[in-house]
């Protein structure tokens, strides 16, 4: 029976997990996803979720650990934040590539210098191209159901890749939130314990993992990794539907706010969006017609859907937190932007960075970003190079 | 004290679980290490490799050398690796997911590996205990790269990162003790071998992954195109490795030290030096240098005296 | 053992395994490196005394010990590097230069 509880988000998390049965938990601390751990060790302590609690001495051996443990064929997770994320980078490829589905929970961190504990993209962005599948979820009730959903289309055949999922750090994992719980059975009925690949780790059937890659070979396994990760869209969406049925909670690849006659569409990833829908609000009432497109799927992209949802607006600002230095603006921006590049008829996509390091997002800030993208579009105003840091104090 | 496993060569089983068809160099000291430890621990073995000289001779795709589970993941994260796999095996064997069975959780990574950059990861395995045989297959520099320094490299050692010149000859610092690093960390067993005494090899190996709780082995292997001398004195300069008291063979099962194989008289250590070619350069004072250390490490081991030169 | 060696250096996007995993055991038998030697080894079964060494010490894990308790040197693995001779206790192994082909 499903009840309605108040949580902090980042007890969600580990809710989630907890309920999902994990094997292997490998914990190392870093702000703010530090609860999420703290709360696993209570659990494993008490007794009331039997795995096993590594505590590593760094992010890097997190990560290696989970390689492991996931190799032999145990349910892993493990938790990181900004520096933690970069410090295991090198391994998140190791993870794709050796296809382990390992869930990964990221409390989006801003990335140094300066040191900032504060939420923003940056961190994940550094580190997209690692080959995780990535969602970004926005509270304490997405954050939940994704990660449930998470380990059962990462261990499914037909995927067998790792999935990290994106919360901001502090607006997503220091607030306490209603959720619903899923029941324990309809968990368990969704998510058996993980069935052991026949190449695992053991003695019964040797198998050698991480052989040199030769030039000869090193071009199709990349691209069998690249199909496997474009592949795995459709299995989450089968999955997520399951979901949807067992709970009534479905989950998409984007999920649309005041869209349908929108002039200006604000697209974002993760918690701001619930501060744009407000501004979307006021907007409405002062008579601008805007809406907002909440992405949450990152990886594989969703360029097809996003295409085909975009084609017909006039102009789409794309909001993040996070931005390539020296590049072309903000990682999302870019990518949306290519995505409807070759439309004969297409949107203006403009890029607006903002809430680096934790810095807030007015909505105030959220409803002048959709008079500027209106303005740009009708002529009366002009943005270089269609990306601009908003917020700077110069 | 060594444990008898094997008492004698013919004891050593005829099988191989690291299989011939590999590409190390001739007269590799690891892959006769290698060889000789896999017979010694059986196939109920998973291994993980660290990048390094046996992870790449042992599995250019799409030949492996191995006829038990092997991963290779990273270059500094072997025992991290090791960590997630024993203990994975240990929570789905209790959940009845895997049937109960003792599979011997091993690792192989060579000194680069260990006691530069992996030294974190080994740090923290022998920490938290796991389960699990740590093997260090020294051939005292990154020979996979090209035979450059690194911590494990001896004092006044050619690499082509300590090259021997007029301003500096060769490594100035000695090589680190990993050996005590490792104790620090109150292991039930840690051992030194080479495999020029293949029994003492053979045996500690076996104790390594009979003993609960964490072991590691330090392996001392010779490396013809690294130390500069023909492939067929590999064997040779183990033994005058061991004679000479440069590498002594001993084990510490529950912090008590005992040697395994006595050296009555050490020899000079001259007679290891010369005949390889990353020590040609040395002079007297830098040979006795290295005589005085040797001495005073000899001395506090309890090895015997050393031969008057 | 016997088995045919399907081993594919160049496989297409298909026949690459699931993450280029390798999953047969022990493949390297298949690659012969005896063919790297310059010098073989060559036993004289009447100085032999059947020690095991030489069969303990081959770096190439290239000398067979057979049921009757023989040794025999694996020509298809040896790479030829000489340990063997240099430390028989009988002087029973003599490297031999192999002809050109």
């Amino acid at each position: 029976m499903a009840k309605r509880i108040p949580i902090e988000d980042s007890y969600a998390a580990s809710l989630a997990v907890k309920m999902a049965n994990v094997d292997v938990i490998s914990a190392y601390p870093i702000t703010p996803q530090t609860h999420i751990v703290e709360r696993l060790s209570e659990y494993v302590s008490n007794g009331e979720l039997n795995a096993e609690y590594i505590n590593v001495e760094s992010e890097h051996s997190a990560m290696s650990a989970c390689l492991g443990a996931s190799a032999v064929g145990a349910r892993c997770f493990t938790a990181t934040a900004g520096q933690g994320l970069a410090l295991m980078h090198e391994v998140l490829f190791i993870a794709a590539g050796n296809r382990l589905p390992i869930v990964m929970t990221v409390a989006n961190r801003s990335l140094s210098p300066n040191i900032s504990i504060w939420g923003d993209q940056s961190d994940m962005m550094a580190s997209k191209d690692c080959g995780w599948i990535q969602i970004y979820c926005e509270d304490a009730q997405e954050i939940f159901d994704i990660i449930l959903c998470a380990y059962k289309n990462a261990e499914d055949d037909r995927v067998l890749l790792p999935v990290a999922v994106n919360f901001d750090g502090f607006y997503a994992t220091h607030v306490i939130e209603s959720m619903v719980v899923t029941s324990q059975e309809e968990v368990d009925d969704f998510l058996p314990p993980r069935k052991i690949p026949s190449f695992a780790l053991h003695p019964d059937h040797p198998t050698s993992w991480g052989a040199v890659g030769f030039p000869a070979i090193q071009t199709e396994i990349k691209k069998q990794l690249e199909d496997a990760l474009r592949n795995s869209k459709s299995i989450m969406n089968e999955v997520w539907n399951q979901y949807g049925r067992i709970t009534g909670r479905y989950y998409d690849i984007f999920e649309p706010y005041k869209t349908e006659d929108a002039e200006v569409v604000l697209l974002l990833m993760g918690s701001s969006c619930g501060t744009a829908r407000i501004a979307i609000d006021r907007l409405r009432e002062k008579g601008v017609k805007a809406g907002v497109l909440k992405l949450r799927l990152f990886r594989p992209f969703p360029d097809k859907e996003l295409r085909s949802f975009l084609k017909d607006y006039r102009v789409v600002a794309v909001v993040e937190k996070d931005f390539s230095a020296g590049g072309l603006g903000g990682h999302l921006f870019s990518e949306v932007r290519t995505s409807l590049y070759n439309l004969k008829q297409k949107p203006k996509v403009l890029g607006f960075i903002a809430g680096l390091g934790g810095r807030d997002i007015r909505i105030d800030e959220f409803e002048s970003v959709a008079k500027k993208a209106l303005n740009i579009v009708n002529g009366k105003e002009k943005m270089e190079r269609d990306f601009m840091f908003l917020q700077v104090r110069e | 004290m060594t444990e008898q496993y094997f008492k004698s060569i013919k004891e050593l089983p005829t099988e191989s679980w690291f299989v011939h068809g590999e590409r190390s160099c001739q007269g590799c000291g690891e892959a006769l290490a290698t060889k000789i430890i896999m017979k010694a621990i059986g196939p109920s073995t998973i291994v993980v490799s660290a990048t390094g000289c046996l992870e790449i001779i042992s599995s250019p795709y799409p030949y492996t050398s191995w006829a038990v589970p092997w991963a290779h993941f990273l270059f500094e994260n072997a025992a991290a690796s090791a960590s997630g796999i024993e203990t994975g095996l240990r929570v789905l064997m209790r959940k009845g997911r895997l049937p109960k069975k003792k599979i011997n959780v091993t690792v192989f990574a060579g000194d680069g590996g260990t006691v530069d950059i992996g030294l974190q990861s080994l740090s923290g395995a022998l920490e938290r205990g796991h389960d699990f045989l740590y093997v260090c297959l020294d051939n005292e520099a990154y020979m996979n790269t090209g035979i450059q320094r690194s911590s494990s490299t001896p004092y006044a050692a050619w690499t082509t990162t300590s090259a021997v010149g007029k301003v500096i000859r060769g490594k100035p610092q000695w090589k680190k003790d990993i050996v005590s690093i490792v104790d620090a960390h109150r292991v039930p067993y840690i051992a030194t071998a080479c495999p020029t005494y293949p029994l003492d090899l053979a045996n500690k190996a076996k104790r390594g992954v009979e003993v609960e709780g964490p072991a590691y082995l330090h392996v001392f292997c010779p490396c013809p195109p690294g130390w500069r001398y023909p492939s067929e004195k590999s064997i040779l300069v183990g033994r005058l490795g061991v004679e000479t008291g440069i590498f002594p063979l001993y084990e510490i099962e529950d912090g008590e030290l005992g040697l395994t194989v006595n050296v009555p008289q050490r020899k000079h250590v001259r007679e290891y030096l010369k005949i390889q070619g990353r020590f040609t350069h040395l002079n007297e004072e830098e040979i006795a240098k290295i005589q005085k250390r040797v001495d005073e490490e000899s001395e506090k081991l309890g090895l015997g005296p050393r031969v008057k030169s | 053992m016997g088995e045919e060696c399907k081993l594919k250096d160049k496989p297409t996007i298909k026949e690459l395994p699931i993450a280029s995993i390798i999953m047969t055991p022990a493949t390297s038998r298949f690659y012969k490196t005896g063919d790297w030697r310059s010098f073989r080894p060559e036993i004289d079964k009447n100085k032999c005394i059947r020690c095991g060494l030489c069969w303990v010490y081959c770096p190439a894990d290239a000398i067979i010990r057979t049921e009757e308790g023989d040794y025999e040197i694996d020509l298809d693995y040896c790479k030829g590097c000489g340990v063997c001779p240099e430390e028989c206790p009988t002087k029973a192994i003599t490297m031999v230069e192999e002809a050109e082909v």
